[in-house]
């Protein structure tokens, strides 16, 4: 039997931020991962940089995580690009929207810009014609998922956090039984995104489907991250499938296209009617881009708690157990920050936000 | 021209224009289709300066001329969809759809990394025939041949007949095994032609065994290479290398298809029985996709392919006995250049491996298989898609090629989004 003060399940961005972080305040930490290092949401995930204004306690998430994205700027394998969110109203009434958002987000404590048409299409001259305006956030950013989950492990190893390369099979009193009937001792916390259930079955969890294209090298046609106002009704609604404009220029020269939601399909199997929708949904706002080449599509998975927030606390009907998961599409920019707000917790400080609106107990209550 | 096809072939190299001009003649409705201007594949690419070989005007010819046959150039498959192929060429999109396809993908080089070998000046053995044929200039430059396998005969011929001062050809097998070899060419007299005919094009060519090229030196370009041979290490000043350790079967549009593979040595193929059936009904494949087994086998392998898929099972029969044969050599030429373990050793640490996003061999240690040495170092993440560091990695022992996503090749957005296609004759 060996023995940790917290086994961290699943290497995702959420659970190599709260290895990191547990790790920096002196636990002895375990990590139990039989893929590879951010290879599943955290793989497929555009890793933008965020705040969305539609719900306040999910703003404020993602205002305390983006403050301690700042630590990243430089390094390198996190791949830091400082390129802002430019919001896209197609439409009047999707302009006159603007106001109501400036002022949550400052609210918040993010700055942002209402942008008129004229100012759009010098800030990105390759949009549609047509557009009413936008919303500029400058201080928002895309990073690297996948390297920053690796870079995060690599830090709580160095600090002497243990990897396991073994699936956790079952949860029992002392802590986890592990694939090859390891038994692990300690407190536990769960990140394993989707696949939550397979532990903790009383917290519901949906996965959505997405896809992405990415194109070949074609450095300058974007500058912003780009997405249309209404993508928050395409990524808050409950359609089973709905596709929104999602724009992003990668430090590569690449274009990153997303993006598409599906509740129901379980495999990762590309739907061309899915890719046909969300591409024609790109071309309307970019034509310019029709003639770029397209070099890979893939899927990924989102995981949907049961109302949108993370489960971000000590699991219901468990002393020693813990969750850190369900961010849907916000996991990268919010990793940082609920990996706080749960070791915070574990360790019976106050946190830097109220962790109320995450507590996993809410489900069974 | 139709959407809908009887029989739809992959490719137009031997085995394609053997396996369309078959179907064709049984009254097949045959959609041909290629992603080169010309048909011929790489063994018949046309040579803008020299005439063809009257086999493959032949081929060709009797193919594309047939009236029941349909020639789509430069028209690439882009995707699995919907019971069909989507494809591109360089104006639309269409969708394609098919009663049999018969897979004539071919083969591409095997290229293994070694210091200096993206320097400007370096090519693969096959690649730099292509050049050479399509006008690259050649005349008057210093060129040394190298890697393995018959082709880089041909390479240096083409050369040559370019006008290129081929200062040699440097083989990795070692002299024992193409003499072995040599001495059973008896069993194949058309091969025996063939080669000396290749051997008095390149009187004057030193053709060295044992020999692999460690280093190519240049700054912006090249300008030399260490050759390792029986002889120790010389140093060749030259303009140009063409270097390949042979081929790979093309097995990416199978796969998507969901055919079964084997594996020969760290490479796939398509497994098909002896009507060149793969495991996915209605599918066939032909020639090197199916295992290297070079231009004769392909013709035939064709045949039987068109034939079968137009359900003329009896004259595929016929043919049984003559791939046989032409597979033996295949075999016997493929254990001639079977590749010395040496050769997995010229990469170093800080060569390139991945030359689409720079990933070097030491960038790779301590990753457990390609997704997580691709997720943290983008090896493979390029335009092309993992085949050639995929490939190379896999050769080299460092694991598997794996994770193929669509589209099979770099595709137009407008094309996968569907808002360039054309649709003709819909029923």
């Amino acid at each position: 039997m060996k023995s940790h003060d917290l086994i961290i399940v699943g290497a995702g961005i959420v659970g190599a931020a709260c290895a990191d972080y547990a790790s920096a305040e002196g636990l002895r930490v375990a990590i139990v991962e039989p893929g590879p290092i951010g290879g599943g949401a955290t793989a497929a995930a555009m890793g933008h940089l965020v705040a969305m204004d539609d719900d306040p306690a999910e703003l404020a998430l993602a205002h305390y995580s983006l403050g301690l994205w700042e630590a990243f700027v430089d390094l390198p394998q996190a791949e830091y690009s400082r390129c802002g969110t430019l919001w896209i109203a197609s439409n009047q009434a999707d302009y006159a929207r603007i106001p109501d958002k400036l002022a949550r987000l400052a609210a918040a404590g993010v700055h942002a810009e209402q942008v008129d048409a004229e100012q759009l299409y010098r800030l990105e001259p390759a949009l549609a014609a047509g557009l009413a305006g936008g919303m500029r956030v400058p201080g928002e950013a895309v990073v690297y998922p996948p390297g920053v989950a690796q870079y995060l492990i690599g830090q709580a190893m160095a600090r002497g956090a243990q990897l396991y390369r073994q699936r956790a099979h079952q949860l029992n009193s002392g802590g986890v039984r592990l694939s090859d009937n390891t038994q692990l001792s300690g407190n536990v916390l769960i990140a394993t995104g989707c696949a939550l259930p397979q532990l903790l079955p009383q917290l519901p969890m949906r996965s959505r489907k997405g896809h992405l294209v990415i194109t070949d090298r074609h450095p300058g046609l974007v500058h912003h991250q780009l997405l249309e106002l209404g993508y928050a009704d395409s990524a808050h609604g409950s359609d089973d499938s709905s596709v929104a404009f999602n724009v992003q220029p990668r430090p590569t020269g690449q274009i990153l296209i997303g993006s598409s939601r599906e509740y129901g399909s379980e495999t990762a199997d590309i739907s061309m009617t899915m890719v046909r929708r969300m591409l024609a949904r790109t071309l309307q706002f970019l034509p310019g881009l029709s003639e770029l080449d397209a070099i890979r599509i893939w899927t990924g998975f989102r995981p949907v708690s049961v109302d949108g927030l993370p489960y971000l606390g000590r699991a219901p009907q468990h002393a020693n157990v813990w969750v850190a998961a369900g961010h849907e599409g916000l996991g990268v920019t919010t990793s940082l920050g609920s990996a706080r707000i749960l070791i915070d917790q574990l360790l019976g400080r106050a946190t830097a936000i109220d962790p109320r609106p995450y507590d996993p107990m809410r489900v069974a209550a | 021209m139709t959407d809908r096809y009887d029989v739809l072939v992959v490719g137009a190299g031997p085995a394609g224009l053997a396996a369309a001009h078959a179907a064709a003649s049984h009254g097949a409705r045959v959609g041909l289709i290629d992603e080169q201007m010309t048909a011929g594949g790489q063994v018949w690419r046309q040579d803008v300066q020299h005439a063809s070989p009257a086999l493959a005007r032949r081929s060709i010819g009797r193919t594309l001329d047939h009236p029941a046959i349909d020639w789509l150039a430069q028209t690439r498959v882009v995707t699995v969809e919907d019971g069909g192929l989507l494809v591109e060429d360089p104006r639309r999109a269409r969708r394609l759809h098919y009663q049999t396809l018969v897979l004539a993908t071919g083969a591409r080089e095997l290229l293994l990394p070694f210091p200096g070998w993206t320097l400007p000046g370096i090519t693969g053995a096959g690649g730099l025939q292509a050049l050479a044929k399509q006008g690259w200039p050649l005349a008057g430059r210093r060129v040394v041949i190298a890697g393995s396998g018959p082709l880089l005969l041909a390479a240096a011929a083409t050369a040559k007949r370019h006008g290129a001062h081929v200062l040699g050809i440097y083989e990795q097998s070692s002299t024992e095994n193409i003499q072995r070899f040599a001495r059973s060419l008896w069993r194949w007299p058309a091969k025996a032609v063939q080669a000396m005919g290749l051997r008095a094009q390149l009187a004057g060519v030193p053709y060295r065994c044992g020999s692999v090229v460690r280093r190519a030196h240049g700054e912006t370009e090249l300008h030399a290479v260490d050759v390792d041979g029986p002889r120790g290490i010389e140093h060749i000043a030259c303009d140009q290398l063409a270097v390949g350790y042979g081929l790979l079967a093309n097995v990416e549009l199978a796969q998507s298809l969901g055919c079964t593979l084997q594996l020969q040595g760290a490479h796939a193929y398509v497994d098909t029985d002896r009507y060149q059936r793969t495991s996915v009904d209605g599918i066939y494949a032909a020639g090197e996709l199916c295992g290297i087994g070079g231009r004769d086998t392909a013709r035939i392998e064709g045949a039987i392919a068109g034939h079968a898929a137009a359900g003329k099972t009896a004259d595929a029969d016929r043919l049984l006995q003559s791939r046989q044969h032409a597979r033996h050599f295949a075999d016997a030429l493929n254990q001639c250049f079977a590749l010395d373990p040496r050769v997995h050793a010229l990469a170093q640490p800080d060569t390139l491996v991945c030359r689409c996003e720079d990933v070097s061999l030491s960038a790779l240690d301590g990753y457990m298989d390609a997704r997580s040495a691709k997720l943290a170092t983008r090896c493979g993440m390029g335009a092309c898609q993992g085949r050639i560091c995929g490939s190379a990695l896999a050769e080299l022992g460092r694991f598997p090629r794996s994770g193929q996503r669509p589209p099979l090749f770099p595709a137009r957005l407008s094309t996968l989004a569907g808002t360039n296609l054309s649709s003709i004759n819909k029923p």
